[in-house]
């Protein structure tokens, strides 16, 4: 719990959390996707009132992911080396 | 309980969607993990540090609210009344949150309190401080036990697990990742959640409508099944349960959104600390600005999908026509689930519920250690500790709380709409609160003594409502008893406030600088607008003035 101390910066923002869910929405989009190319029955989409409701899903999960991707690429977080006052 | 407990909502879930849940909470769980090493002393623990981004701090402000509660309870309601729901995301949150973001933020994070109470405790002193810590306390755990209730009743009936089994493990989930992480682990997730929740609840909308032949279809159904009176949210006299419609009007604008929806979103520990995270008073103030705009918008994706399963799914139907069957309100959602979505998409769907209980419990546990460990223990049982003893603390205090919440989930589990029941849990808690809060802010005379007399004797109004009207006495079959408690105990605290800070002493104004309107100097209360705080688009008011014109534009729209 006290290994960040010698560091000096903040490490709060040291993971990017735009990239933990772009990676989760890759995923999703992926198994959605072949899910709905493969894997749903014509049964399934009658259901759904006619949609593909996978496979739409699926694809904008990975338009999704690719835009919060290419957001955290653009803009990195910068990690500030510590100019305000240190907490208590 | 009974009525969810039936085999007719079972999802017929495969291995894909087992598959994705899991991927989820793996992602859950290393968020927990990364977070962890950001965590070295109580405040990285507590308050994340104050050191994130408002888009952050935003978006974990509206998934932390947006709980199971929100989710199954608002299609439960939209299910049932309809349209008129739609006020308490409108009328009931939007101007709450706008007015938090630019009148209120600026004391909560100036001051540098690190709770709502500790603002209590710099304002008014013990009593007052007590008091509000102790009743906030309670009712995290009476909240946090609903989420428990409401996660552990969806996957026993969706999945069939035991619910105990199902109790344990999610408890499990959550108190490892906010005992690891502390708040940052907290609100990451909550980032993740939201993401995931509309992933979840856009495509069942999107779906819902087409089979009920889109918007015009829906309409169509909705008139000829229940009356059009469920299209439109004014004056929404099923809601509030008053017969005549100024009344209920009333009892909307000043029940709901003034003193329910200002005493919750103000004052609440919980939505507050989300910003109290965030790294600069620019971004502070933000914060419920942003949850604003995803605030607006949810209710399409819960609410009309309650209002579709109303009208298309065949128990559902006949439970709205006839008041009997095997299912409640509550179950609108699930049914509608079971009835539109494929494999794949169930599994999202049931993640993004999973999601959604968990959002809500975690922020009930994180706002609660915090306000235990630093404003119950630190300040009156155990005080002047090293911090590190009250970081380990926090993590004991996460764990006991949610062995706790185990225990109310079975309060929770006697209401049949459970909004109802938090409603009046709000009434009790949160409306006196707001009322002790503004006047103390922007009234430098009232006193210590008034600020915890107002605050118990407005508690007690509104429990009085409470009783007398789950007697029988008052006669109001909607949700017009909680938005006359909370009236009742907002008229009663700011008279109480008021007369007794006439006869008792107020404190030396030098104390009140950064917590009181007219003495803070200008300079304090305001944002900087530079460096990573420049521009228009980052300056509170403008973003508040577009919130506003949008929520007035979808108020005439739907209205």
């Amino acid at each position: 719990m006290s290994q960040d101390k010698d560091t000096g910066g903040r490490r709060a923002a040291a993971f990017d959390v735009r990239l933990v869910i772009a990676a989760l929405f890759v995923l999703y989009g992926v198994v959605c996707t072949l899910m709905g190319l493969f894997g749903t029955s014509a049964e399934e989409i009658d259901r759904a009132a006619g949609i593909n409701i996978n496979l739409w899903s699926g694809v904008g999960m990975l338009v999704f992911s690719a835009a919060f991707a290419a957001w955290a690429r653009l803009r990195p977080i910068v990690v500030p080396t510590e100019t305000g006052t240190p907490e208590p | 309980m009974h009525a969810l407990a039936q085999e007719q909502l079972r999802l017929d879930a495969g291995p894909v969607d087992y598959l994705l849940l899991a991927l989820y909470f793996v992602f859950v769980l290393g968020i927990g993990y990364l977070a962890r090493r950001s965590v070295s002393t109580s405040l990285d623990f507590f308050l994340s540090g104050r050191s994130l981004p408002a888009w952050v701090t935003g978006l974990a402000f509206i998934a932390a609210n947006l709980g199971a509660i929100e989710i199954i309870g608002m299609s439960a309601n939209g299910a049932q009344y309809g349209m008129p729901t739609m006020h308490y995301f409108w009328i009931g949150a939007i101007p709450a949150m706008l007015f938090l973001g630019v009148v209120m933020m600026p004391f909560y994070y100036g001051s540098k309190v690190r709770s709502v109470p500790e603002f209590m405790l710099r304002r008014f002193g013990k009593p007052a401080h007590l008091v509000n810590a102790l009743s906030f306390a309670a009712a995290q755990l009476l909240i946090a036990g609903v989420n428990l209730f409401l996660l552990a009743s969806i996957v026993n009936v969706l999945l069939g697990w035991p619910l105990w089994v199902s109790v344990i493990v999610a408890a499990a989930i959550v108190l490892s990742y906010t005992g690891l992480g502390g708040l940052s682990a907290a609100i990451y997730n909550e980032v993740l959640q939201f993401f995931v929740i509309v992933a979840a609840l856009l495509p069942l909308t999107v779906v819902g409508l087409a089979k009920v032949g889109g918007w015009s279809g829906l309409v169509d159904k909705v008139t000829t099944q229940s009356g059009a009176n469920e299209l439109s949210a004014w004056p929404g006299n099923e809601l509030t349960g008053f017969g005549s419609n100024f009344l209920s009007v009333l009892g909307i604008v000043f029940g709901l959104g003034f003193v329910l929806a200002f005493g919750y979103w103000t004052t609440n520990f919980v939505e507050v600390q989300r910003a109290m995270a965030s790294k600069s008073m620019s971004a502070a103030q933000r914060t419920p600005i942003i949850g604003a705009f995803p605030k607006m918008l949810i209710p399409f994706l819960v609410i009309i999908p309650g209002m579709i399963a109303a009208v298309s799914v065949q128990e559902m139907t006949v439970f709205k026509q006839r008041g009997t069957g095997d299912v409640d309100y509550n179950d609108a959602l699930l049914l509608l689930m079971r009835d539109l979505l494929p494999n794949g998409m169930l599994g999202i769907a049931l993640a993004g519920l999973l999601a959604s209980f968990m959002a809500g419990m975690a922020a009930n546990l994180s706002s609660f250690n915090t306000v235990f460990t630093y404003d119950i223990w630190q300040s009156y049982v155990v005080p002047g500790r090293s911090d590190g003893y009250y970081l380990r603390m926090g993590r004991w205090v996460t764990l006991g709380a949610t062995a706790a919440a185990v225990g109310t989930a079975f309060i929770a589990s006697g209401y049949s709409n459970l909004m109802d029941y938090l409603q009046q849990l709000f009434s009790l808690f949160n409306a006196p609160l707001f009322a002790t809060f503004i006047l103390g802010m922007f009234w430098r005379r009232m006193t210590p003594t008034a600020g915890w007399l107002g605050l118990v004797t407005g508690t007690g109004a509104s429990l009085t409502v409470f009783l007398l009207a789950e007697n029988g006495v008052l006669e109001l079959p909607g949700q017009g008893a909680s938005f006359l408690g909370a009236g009742a105990a907002f008229v009663v605290d700011i008279a109480v406030s008021v007369a007794v800070s006439t006869v008792t002493r107020p404190k030396p104004a030098a104390e009140l600088v950064g917590l009181v309107y007219g003495l803070t100097p200008k300079e304090d209360r305001t944002a900087s607008t530079t460096g990573e705080d420049a521009g228009w688009y980052r300056r509170p008011g403008v973003l508040a003035g577009i919130v506003l014109v949008m929520v007035v534009l979808l108020n005439i729209v739907f209205g």
